[in-house]
């Protein structure tokens, strides 16, 4: 229990999706310019996050891992297709799912749902996942079951989320700011990126 | 063999390599740009690795676009570009280890690339495998050379070396001269990027 907290704090600040690992970027610059969509982007991630990590985890254990299907057989050179294809299936599945019972969440998410299939911090989170699965068990980034999977994930989710919402916040008042003509837009949000990502560092010492 | 080189298929190649470059102006493929940077080696396999999955996805897309329903390429997409990123990726933990180790989780992250999906959306499905091939090669030297600026300045104000060779001399050291670790982290990846971005859209006005 103890380990999923601390795996969950970890993942929001210290392994911030976006501030350490630059995951998700492309979406991240391209759905930040208001705060109210970068809100519903970023709860599309958290939700889309905490389905595949622990599908993908299940497929990491019980099928991908060394001796897992047969003894001596190590599938792990397969996960990149598997997880891949069980992401943008999920995706699709997620998406209809919401269409059906939550007609108003689907309206809202719009666009960003089937978008996210090809997000990089949805890879990104089942790669390192699987990473971490291999490390030390005393290893504060270990990830050794069902609950850690989860913490894992939505931690992580929950991290983007702040990230994208605080970048959008500052985009907004950033409109009135008189900006270097060639560096307005694109180049500015870098920098301003680039300083909120070492604010973050900050955390880097946390521990619980 | 005029054909093969007419401005058209010129154009292909050369277009993404500044003016339309895939970093600097499209925003394509940035986690990558950003992550694998901080030093030159690194950037340079990068760099490489997505030129020839961009140009073989590429060829391979454009060969079979007649006979992909148009319902599920996506999927078919992604599973071309998944089968050549893990052929890489098995490759580089074959010839050189110690960098495939240091790009982690990086190489499979090939297959969300924007670039590529991009260009097999906007590029290989309507067009012939040739210039797809120019294309995709001209794209991955678009990308790979932003990294290559930034694994530049990153490894020699961050480390004082480049390829991992001593570049800075002795006496400038004496002299005072210290390595900025900030460099080195992450947060001035996307600081150096902003920058390139910059002078690439300054230089790009006046010419």
């Amino acid at each position: 229990m103890e380990h999923m907290i601390s795996l969950f704090v970890r993942s929001i600040f210290v392994d911030n999706m976006i501030f350490a690992f630059f995951l998700g970027m492309c979406s991240y610059l391209a759905v930040s310019k208001t705060v109210k969509t970068a809100f519903g982007l970023g709860i599309a991630v958290t939700f889309v996050l905490l389905v595949t990590v622990p599908v993908d985890y299940a497929l990491q254990t019980y099928i991908l891992g060394p001796d897992a299907l047969v003894k001596g057989v190590d599938l792990t050179f397969l996960a990149f297709i598997l997880f891949i294809a069980v992401i943008a299936g999920i995706v699709q599945l997620v998406e209809m799912i919401v269409e059906r019972f939550s007609p108003s969440l689907y309206a809202s998410l719009g666009i960003f749902l089937p978008l996210i299939a090809v997000n990089c911090a949805i890879m990104g989170a089942s790669l390192f996942m699987q990473q971490r699965v291999t490390m030390e068990p005393t290893n504060a980034q270990f990830i050794g079951g069902f609950g850690d999977a989860i913490a894992y994930a939505l931690g992580s989710g929950i991290g983007w989320l702040l990230a994208i919402v605080g970048l959008a916040a500052i985009r907004e008042k950033m409109a009135y700011t008189d900006v270097p003509k060639p560096l307005q837009g694109l180049g500015i949000t870098f920098i301003t990126v680039g300083l909120m990502a070492l604010a973050f560092m900050c955390f880097s010492g946390l521990n619980i | 063999m005029s054909k093969l080189f007419s401005e058209e298929n010129k154009a292909a190649f050369s277009n993404p390599l500044n003016l339309n470059n895939p970093i600097a102006v499209q925003v394509l493929g940035i986690c990558s740009a950003l992550a694998v940077t901080s030093q030159l080696k690194p950037a340079i396999v990068m760099g490489l690795s997505v030129t020839v999955i961009t140009a073989f996805s590429n060829v391979i897309i454009s060969l079979i676009r007649k006979s992909i329903p148009n319902r599920i390429r996506i999927i078919v997409q992604l599973v071309v570009v998944a089968t050549l990123v893990t052929i890489v990726s098995q490759l580089l933990k074959a010839y050189v280890y110690d960098v495939s180790v240091q790009l982690s989780v990086y190489v499979g992250l090939i297959i969300t690339n924007c670039i590529l999906m991009g260009r097999l959306e906007a590029f290989a499905m309507q067009n012939k495998p040739w210039p797809s091939l120019l294309d995709g090669i001209g794209n991955g030297l678009g990308y790979a050379w932003v990294l290559v600026v930034v694994g530049f300045v990153r490894e020699l104000f961050g480390f004082g070396t480049l390829f991992g060779y001593n570049v800075i001399p002795q006496f400038v050291y004496d002299a005072g001269y210290t390595n900025n670790g900030m460099m080195v982290m992450p947060a001035m990846s996307l600081i150096i990027v902003g920058c390139v971005i910059w002078a690439h859209r300054a230089y790009n006005k006046e010419s």
